[in-house]
């Protein structure tokens, strides 16, 4: 069975990472921010199993597992707060959440 | 009975502590009896200590009292420990006497006053620092009851602390004596580092072995110590302070200023004669500053108005004395003159209060004047007093330690002509401004009449001073008349003699003629300006000259016209150009600038997320960068 190559799931994971950081840096609707952020995650966890797989060791796919339920964990938290913030300001915009300035 | 010697300074500390607890809530009968009874019971116990002491002298006719050891760490020990030998035995029976006398006056004197009990309480730490004093072993516990004097005097010359005029005073005398105590205590410390030890008797022993006449560290240590006994003496050029220090009330200028706190100094140079005498330049000083004041405070006395400056200027005048007498090396006649001066000066101080206070609390000589008649217990007194500070030939005490110092000061080796002269002019003065007080006080027309009496305490006080002022000549008579020098006797195992050759008896009977004669002349001379032919004074004060000097002699020769221009102004100036005090910016500055640099950080917390998340992404980046590429 061919491999994929390290270099090349990494190079994917970094492409991922950086897509997902420009998307929480660029996009100022939350519910996208969210999302670019699980693109992130998802880097990480390409990362990790790829790594895993290298050196044939376990800890890499437990450490995705660990990621998917962090990642749940932080969707259903991220998105209770999307909906407070929502109501609050009547709108999705992040910016307006800015009162806490120094 | 020698054991009782530490009760001498304790029992007015006692009362001191007693009235400071509990003086509010005493009566006002107990306050007095605790200030003056505490004060009176030290005057028995070193009446018992002196009688033991003379009566059989302990082995080497000194003797210490260790009573416990103060500090004692690697390379320094002091203790508390009382010395007593002829000199401190002289001083402290005077002390505590003139002290006793001068309380029992106060508990009528000061009854109208509020802050009663404060005054006796000041006036026993005030009995205690100065038997301190008087009685220290070493130079730690000394320089404590010379700083314990000097806190008591700036507390009562400011007693009536209302008038703020008071109050400046009480920090101008703190403040001048200050300079002089600076310079003391810069000598004790060199005393200390170049000998070793804090004990004044080992010192003393240790400096005439080590130090040849004349070395540098003998002259700089001498003239140390004498810097702070012109302050606490009043000698020019410290002498500013005293005048104003009138402002207390009048039994405190007769005990602090007048007989006992003043004459610290000539106590202290007496303490430490040995080296001055290893300085001979600093005691030539002594000697000249001593003249110079006499005259200086003679002149100033003539041209005062306030019965109390007169009395001020009269007592640096009379310290200039004993300074004089200092510096030719009689320390025996210093010391005499101390005895006679404490007992006809309080006296003076004290007559002079009962006219004060029977006048309606006017001080002003002008205004007073033909009160012989009605006030004749103060008459007599003031007389007396006056009479024996114009040293009034053969019954007056102060005719025979003035004598006495004129006689050293033509005979001892470093006197001389001109020293003598200064004395005798000084003489001259002296009765004359003596007797003007008198005259314009107590003969002329009445001005203002006597308000009410007051009991029999002030009486006993007055009557007992003026016969110590007349009897206390016995102790020291001259070798023409009578031959009994009994205090220079006394003294001779603590203070060697001057070292003159004894003068044939007819030069003796020629100087005391000439002194007496002055001194007669003196009398005459304010007699015929002050009573008889006032007119002529005024004429004298006509011509605009004339008119200039006595306006300068009011002003004390304008020291503190200069004093004001040469030190306070530039010090007040500098003061407020550095009211925003530029130590400060330096503190300041940090200050300032960490302000600046929080703001620009606080600038940065925009509160938007994706900023702070650029931050994150971008710190990551640089270390991730730094990691990588180096």
């Amino acid at each position: 069975m061919a491999t994929v190559p390290l270099e090349h799931s990494l190079i994917l994971a970094a492409a991922l990472f950086v897509l997902g950081m420009a998307g929480v840096l660029a996009r100022r609707n939350v519910v996208f921010v969210l999302m670019s952020l699980e693109i992130m995650l998802n880097a990480a966890g390409l990362a990790f199993v790829a790594a895993g797989s290298r050196w044939a060791q376990p800890d890499g796919q437990a450490m995705f597992i660990f990621i998917l339920a962090m990642a749940a964990a932080e969707v259903s938290v991220g998105l209770a707060l999307v909906l407070l913030l929502y109501r609050r300001f009547k709108t999705l915009d992040v910016d307006a959440a800015s009162k806490m300035r120094g | 009975m020698l054991e009782l010697l530490w009760l001498v300074p304790a029992l007015p500390f006692a009362g001191f502590a007693a009235l400071a607890l509990f003086g509010r809530r005493l009566p006002r009968n107990a306050t007095a009896a605790v200030g003056a009874g505490s004060v009176g019971l030290s005057t028995a116990a070193a009446g018992l200590v002196a009688f033991r002491f003379i009566a059989w002298p302990p082995p080497g006719e000194a003797w210490t009292q260790v009573l416990w050891s103060w500090i004692r760490t690697d390379g320094f020990a002091s203790q508390v420990a009382l010395y007593l030998d002829a000199l401190s035995v002289v001083m402290m029976l005077v002390v505590t006497v003139v002290s006793f006398l001068i309380l029992l006056y106060s508990v009528q004197y000061m009854a109208g006053e509020e802050g009663y009990s404060r005054y006796f309480c000041y006036m026993d730490l005030f009995v205690g620092s100065m038997l301190t004093l008087v009685l220290a072993g070493n130079l730690l516990l000394l320089y404590l009851g010379w700083e314990g004097v000097g806190l008591c005097s700036y507390l009562l010359i400011g007693f009536w602390y209302t008038d703020p005029a008071n109050g400046r005073a009480a920090r101008k005398a703190f403040l001048v004596t200050r300079v002089g105590d600076t310079a003391m205590l810069a000598g004790f410390l060199l005393l200390f580092t170049s000998l070793g030890t804090s004990q004044i008797q080992e010192i003393l022993s240790l400096a005439s072995s080590r130090w040849p006449p004349g070395s540098a560290t003998a002259v700089a240590a001498a003239a140390l110590l004498l810097g702070g006994a012109l302050g606490k003496s009043a000698q020019l050029p410290l002498q500013v302070w005293l005048p104003d220090a009138m402002a207390g009330p009048t039994p405190v200028s007769a005990l602090i200023h007048a007989a006992t706190m003043v004459t610290a100094g000539v106590y202290l140079i007496a303490r430490t004669h040995v080296l001055f005498a290893l300085a001979p330049a600093v005691q030539t000083a002594v000697a000249v500053i001593g003249a110079a004041t006499l005259l200086y405070a003679g002149l100033a006395a003539l041209a005062q108005s306030d019965i109390k400056r007169v009395l001020a200027y009269s007592t640096i005048s009379q310290v200039g004395y004993m300074f004089l007498a200092l510096g030719v090396g009689a320390w025996s006649a210093a010391i005499f003159h101390f005895v006679t001066h404490a007992f006809f000066k309080s006296l003076l101080f004290l007559a002079a209060g009962v006219v004060i206070l029977r006048l309606g609390h006017e001080r002003n000589m002008l205004k007073m004047g033909g009160l012989r008649r009605a006030l004749p217990g103060a008459f007599a007194a003031f007389l007396i007093g006056s009479a024996s500070l114009s040293a009034l030939p053969i019954v007056t005490a102060g005719f025979y330690s003035k004598d006495l110092i004129l006689y050293e000061a033509w005979s001892s080796p470093a006197g001389g002509r001109w020293l003598w002269t200064a004395g005798l002019v000084g003489a001259f003065l002296t009765s004359v401004y003596a007797f003007r007080m008198v005259f314009l006080t107590f003969f002329g027309e009445m001005r203002q009449r006597p308000v009410e009496r007051h009991g029999s305490c002030m009486a006993v006080s007055l009557a007992v001073l003026s016969v110590l002022s007349v009897a206390a000549g016995l102790i020291q008579l001259p070798e023409t008349l009578g031959n009994a020098p009994v205090l220079t006797h006394f003294l001779r195992t603590a203070l060697p003699p001057s070292g003159a050759a004894p003068a044939p008896a007819a030069m003796q009977a020629m100087l005391q003629i000439v002194a007496g004669a002055v001194s007669l002349a003196g009398i005459w001379a304010a007699y015929l300006l002050f009573l008889r032919r006032p007119e002529h004074a005024q004429d004298w004060l006509r011509t605009r000259a004339s008119l200039a000097v006595y306006r300068l002699w009011q002003a004390g020769w304008g020291f503190d016209w200069l004093y004001d221009r040469a030190f306070v102004r530039p010090f007040l100036r500098l003061a407020r150009a550095n009211r925003a005090d530029f130590i400060d910016g330096f503190a300041e500055a940090v200050a300032r600038a960490n302000i600046a640099l929080h703001g620009a950080l606080s600038q940065t917390q925009t509160g938007r997320v994706r900023w702070y998340a650029m931050g994150i992404a971008v710190g990551a980046v640089v270390v991730i960068a730094l990691v990588v590429f180096t």
